[in-house]
């Protein structure tokens, strides 16, 4: 291996290591806020039960809402996460792997 | 109101053996494909995004999602509704920790991950023995369940209810390997939404197509405490606790995360988790109308007189309806369900024997495919047994209980030791085993220990450990273990192997088909 091809495999693995630390960050991102979501229901289930009951319409209480809420807060979170994924890190790696980065 | 439950009925006979004649039918096909262990294991890596997504909600949707959660809605109104969550919310955490790295560094199961720059032999062991407590629990749960539906449903005895489950499984899972699994899955997920919907809007259909109006109802007979909070969930830290084995348990279920190596790369495994959340997320919103839709239609004394867990809450639904011919369908279903599930958890637990003990520590890693798919068959066998022996022994234990447990061990034993293998250069053998050990054990003596077991089976007058659910303390105490022994220990290999791991996380990169060893 000569000179060159070294340095373009050392900024080849620098480039992976950053997009790598970047994925985590989105990653872990993403999972704290639905950890966040999903226990500020349950916080409020244990300690704020007659709120939960409040009826907001005759038959919809606030904890059933909030119920459905949490499940489309999930899907949101996908969708964000699908969006980044297909549209900047997996055009990232492909650069990555083409020698482009 | 009168029902036909439990008498002989021709029309759910009918639909039950019409599902077996398919789905035999379908095990005769995927085992003229399965020639080799990639085959058996992971049905070649020929399964697209959205069939995979399909099979992930067949393997995870169960009884106890179905039967269970309709039935605790209609007895107990909204508390019925935090499994309903609990059990979705850890999907977007497989998607965004889990399901792509796993793809693109294993082979058949998440140990491969684990010990892939760490000593293969401990790692193995201890990660086996994690996936077979996991694997252990999840099937006593289904099946009983099983048992006691094929008991109501059809009026045939317990235990010849849970033979029967028991050897139809292995049928699928022997001969079909991955492939009859994954297609078992799929053709069950596609009836069980389909009754799940059909079921709803017939409901509905009496509310003016107004959900809102149908709560209401249920509020008007049974009182506004059904559409808030209770008793089911009164100590704040079991809820808090629950919560925890529930989200992280699903990113610890072997047989869930061994589905990731049916797909071909890792953008596909990504795209069956968004399918798997979708239909999951619509069942389950199905389910608050198929569970007050029972309370409302059904009544909750009559329902209560079937069953005390008020498990029989959408099949009673499905007669008051639909009358015989829709409770014949909607029991076919609810059968339908048990054994895709349980079928992929003997799988699972298969491989762990074969592929993790087996093949990688007894052999280490030298043994041709003849042996190993002959070691994995016999394993199967051996748990199929195993599944039916526990499913008698463990008669009359309560349904969803056991799967929270099996989510709480797993969420301690797996997940833990998954996550720093991935994202943590520092993390050793010893840690890894450490972590998979204590979480493992730690779960199990504070089930034992807990109220359910000290009080409601022995019969104790307090219990020694306060939480009904462990995850509060194993998952954290799992995750910390981890993590200590592995900073008192150095281990330059696992270190210098990280940069490969992160390399293979990314790229996929000569993933597929390595040799262990």
């Amino acid at each position: 291996m000569d000179a060159s091809e070294n340095d373009r495999a050392a900024s080849r693995t620098r480039a992976l290591t950053a997009l790598a630390n970047e994925r985590w960050r989105v990653s872990l991102g993403l999972t704290i806020a639905m950890m966040v979501i999903y226990f500020g229901f349950i916080l409020l289930i244990a300690y704020n039960k007659p709120l939960l009951g409040t009826l907001l319409a005759p038959g919809l209480s606030l904890g059933i809402l909030l119920g459905a809420l949490v499940i489309v807060a999930a899907w949101v979170l996908i969708y964000v996460y699908i969006r980044w994924a297909n549209n900047y890190y997996d055009r990232r790696i492909a650069k990555i792997q083409a020698g482009e980065l | 109101m009168s029902t036909t439950l439990g008498q002989f009925n021709p029309l759910a006979i009918t639909f039950f053996f019409l599902f077996i004649a398919i789905s035999l039918g379908v095990t005769y096909w995927a085992a003229r494909q399965t020639k080799n262990t990639a085959h058996y294991y992971a049905a070649g890596g020929n399964i697209s995004g959205w069939q995979n997504g399909l099979a992930l909600s067949g393997d995870f949707m169960s009884a106890a999602s179905f039967l269970g959660i309709a039935g605790l809605v209609s007895l107990n109104g909204f508390d019925g509704l935090i499994y309903s969550i609990g059990f979705l919310v850890g999907w977007p955490i497989v998607m965004f920790l889990i399901a792509e790295p796993l793809r693109n560094l294993g082979k058949y199961t998440f140990t491969d991950v684990v010990a892939y720059r760490l000593k293969q032999t401990p790692v193995r062991v201890a990660s086996a023995l994690g996936t077979l407590a996991v694997v252990s629990f999840y099937l006593i749960a289904q099946m009983v369940g099983a048992g006691n539906l094929i008991k109501l449903l059809f009026g045939l005895e317990y235990e010849l209810a849970v033979v029967i489950v028991g050897g139809v499984m292995l049928a699928y899972v022997i001969f079909g390997g991955m492939i009859a699994t994954t297609w078992v899955q799929i053709i069950k997920a596609v009836l069980l939404m389909a009754g799940t919907l059909l079921l709803a809007i017939i409901v509905l259909s009496k509310f003016g197509f107004n959900p809102i109006a149908l709560f209401d109802a249920a509020s008007v007979k049974y009182g506004a405490t059904v559409l808030a909070p209770g008793k089911l969930v009164s100590d704040p830290l079991d809820a808090i606790s629950l919560g925890m084995s529930l989200m992280l348990g699903t990113a610890g279920l072997p047989h869930i995360l061994m589905r990731f190596y049916t797909v071909p790369n890792a953008k596909e495994a990504r795209i069956s988790v968004m399918y798997a959340t979708v239909i999951i997320g619509i069942f389950y919103l199905l389910t608050f109308i198929l569970g007050f839709g029972a309370m409302v239609l059904v009544g909750q004394d009559p329902i209560k007189a079937i069953d005390k867990g008020g498990n029989m809450a959408a099949p009673l639904l499905a007669e008051v309806l639909g009358g015989d011919a829709f409770l014949g369908f909607i029991a076919a279903v609810s059968f339908a369900t048990i054994l895709a599930v349980v079928a992929g958890l003997t799988l699972s637990g298969a491989a762990a024997l074969s592929h993790d003990l087996w093949v990688n520590v007894v052999r280490r890693g030298h043994a041709d495919e003849t042996e190993q798919l002959k070691v994995a068959r016999a394993a199967t066998l051996l748990l199929g047994v195993l599944a039916i022996v526990l499913g008698i022994v463990f008669k009359g234990q309560n349904v969803a209980y056991m799967v929270g447990l099996a989510f709480a061990i797993a969420a301690s034993a797996n997940f833990p030791a998954l996550l720093l293998s991935m994202l943590w250069r520092r993390f050793t053998t010893n840690g890894a085993v450490a972590s998979i050990l204590v979480g493992t054990i730690v779960s199990l003596v504070l089930i034992y220990l807990s109220p359910t077991v000290q009080v409601d089976i022995l019969k104790h007058s307090a219990p020694i450990f306060p939480l009904k659910n462990p995850g509060l303390v194993s998952i954290p105490l799992s995750f910390a273990v981890g993590i200590i022994v592995s900073l008192l220990t150095t281990e330059r290999a696992a270190a210098d192997g990280f940069d490969e791991v992160e390399h293979r996380i990314h790229t996929g990169e000569v993933g597929w088909g390595r040799d262990e060893g």
